[in-house]
């Protein structure tokens, strides 16, 4: 019997790998060989999970940050104020700060997107939190009727006044023109001591709540909850996008996805992230499209693992 | 009785072939996949090596995340942390996770090596990387749905790839209850789908020969442990 090199097309054909196999079969037993599958990695998976069982870091709120880094938080309430924080200059689809979004050329699809999730720092993440406690806060009323230039004014005056102050700390800011935004920066930060601010930034009013989107954005607008990611190893530059609290494996399979933002031109792009995520798309597609591309799918037999993977059946000839 | 055949002709025993849309389908289920190709009892002789182990050691891995996600949505995303069975249950959910992406990576491997898309089988190569895709988007929601420091942190992480392509904005990683649907039933079903219409179509086209295989395998010695030829025809 002579040898007839396979095609390595798709397409079936008059060929070996297209016809029903005609020489010898083996005895299988498709259902055993499923049972004996199911008890080894049962095995497994309950071997791993009592040995090295699963973590679970307990979250953040805004309580324990407003404890834990009470600067921050009030220079992060100044700076929703000022609109100077990350989700006030975000662009859609929070909300519509020009040139902040990212593209491919001509191609933007997160302004396509438009704003959707609207985000209003300052009224939504500092104003109408304190406007839901009883008493009602003179500097609330002052704040609400100024213009919106001396708003900003205020609010850029302070941040910069808690960037100098020693440890950013307020009680120790020189004097300035900082209008009413001390005040509701420190009773922001009060409500969130008592952890009030949870609930009222969480619930938006409604009973139930399950959009988790405000606090998330507030929480990542300051310091505290960054340092405590960058800690454990999970902010972008530490491939945290595959990483995992603790020692525990996370998201593995995500290595590419995390090597692109460890490396040029990836690293440094303004719109690394849709530069990486339509590479990784690319890279899928041709993935899953391989069997057409010629040359790529004739790899198989320039290089011969498959002499390996059949090696019973090669040593047999 | 035989006078009612007679007088009402069965098309099928007739030759005619079935004519409701039901009796259609059957003919064509059965056609491209009897059940001996559903349930086989044997292979072919080259199909005798540790790589075959991986697609079935996924299928394996994948029947202990559902077990374990069905105990865990009994509960609710939040009884793990309160509970040591529940988070038991959430270390065997994500081990089990662990190991089906190590057996599903392993296996696509394998397969590129050997060419499987050949003869006829590019639809099974295209749903094994669907699969594989579908099942990265599903385990990142579960990542999300940890209702811990973690899934915080990715959530924050994670909206800016996925606002950047203009998915955020329909596609919300911190809203829970979003998350939550997509995580328990919207993914999962995607998920069985495409891994259960996967192995169909293996079933319907049998394992690709080898790349060097010859029409049969008259070639090799007859040394071959436990194999059988009763085929045993000139070809």
């Amino acid at each position: 019997m002579t040898k007839v090199p396979s095609t390595m097309s798709w397409r079936t054909g008059d060929n070996i790998a297209s016809r029903p196999w005609r020489g010898r079969v083996r005895d299988y037993d498709l259902f055993k060989e499923l049972t004996i599958g199911v008890v080894v990695v049962g095995l497994l998976v309950l071997g791993l999970s009592a040995i090295f069982s699963s973590p679970d870091d307990p979250g953040v709120t805004l309580k324990s940050w407003a404890a834990a880094a009470p600067a921050d938080f009030v220079a992060t309430a100044t700076a929703e104020l000022g609109g100077s924080s990350g989700t006030a200059g975000y662009g859609p689809p929070y909300n519509s700060t020009p040139d902040a979004s990212q593209h491919l050329g001509f191609f933007n699809p997160q302004e396509l997107s438009g704003v959707r999730l609207a985000i209003d720092t300052a009224n939504d993440f500092v104003i109408n939190p304190l406007k839901t406690q009883s008493t009602q806060l003179p500097a609330v009323a002052v704040w609400t009727a100024a213009t919106a230039d001396q708003q900003a004014k205020w609010a850029a005056n302070y941040s910069a006044a808690l960037a100098a102050a020693p440890d950013g700390d307020p009680a120790q800011v020189a004097k300035g023109s900082y209008g009413p935004v001390p005040e509701l920066a420190g009773a922001l930060l009060g409500m969130a001591r008592s952890g009030n601010l949870d609930g009222v930034l969480q619930n938006s009013g409604q009973p139930y709540n399950l959009n988790y989107t405000p606090t998330i954005l507030f929480l990542g607008d300051g310091s505290y909850f960054p340092s405590l990611a960058a800690a454990a190893h999970l902010t972008g530059d530490q491939w945290g996008v595959m990483n995992e609290t603790g020692n525990t494996p996370g998201q593995s399979w995500l290595w590419l996805f995390s090597l692109f933002y460890q490396i040029e031109p990836f690293k440094s792009s303004p719109n690394a992230d849709i530069l990486v995520v339509s590479t990784m798309l690319v890279l899928s597609l041709l993935l899953t499209l391989l069997p057409f591309i010629p040359g790529l799918r004739s790899l198989p037999r320039k290089i011969p693992i498959h002499r390996l993977i059949w090696k019973d059946y090669y040593g047999q000839r | 009785m035989s006078t009612v055949k007679e007088s009402s002709p069965d098309p099928e025993l007739a030759g005619t072939g079935a004519y409701t849309w039901t009796g259609k389908s059957r003919q064509w289920f059965l056609r491209h996949l009897p059940p001996e190709k559903l349930l086989p009892e044997d292979q072919p002789s080259y199909v005798a090596s540790w790589a075959y182990v991986f697609g079935m050691g996924a299928v394996a891995g994948l029947i202990f995340i559902i077990g374990s996600g069905v105990v865990l949505s009994l509960n609710g995303p939040q009884w793990y942390h309160v509970s040591s069975l529940g988070h038991f249950t959430n270390s065997v959910h994500l081990w089990s996770v662990e190991l089906f992406f190590m057996f599903m990576v392993v296996h696509l491997w394998i397969k590129f090596w050997m060419a499987a898309w050949r003869g006829g089988r590019l639809l099974t190569w295209i749903t094994g990387m669907l699969a594989f895709l579908v099942s990265i988007v599903t385990a990142f929601t579960g990542y999300l749905l940890q209702t811990n420091f973690d899934s915080q942190w990715i959530a924050f992480e994670a909206k800016d790839a996925l606002n950047a392509v203009g998915i955020g904005a329909w596609f919300n990683v911190a809203n829970l209850g979003q998350i939550f649907m997509w995580h328990i039933m919207l993914l999962p079903l995607a998920v069985g789908a495409v891994v259960a219409l996967h192995v169909v179509l293996v079933r319907a086209h049998g394992v690709v020969p080898p790349l060097d295989a010859a029409a049969t395998d008259a070639q090799l010695r007859d040394s071959t442990a436990g194999a059988q030829d009763p085929e045993a025809k000139p070809s």
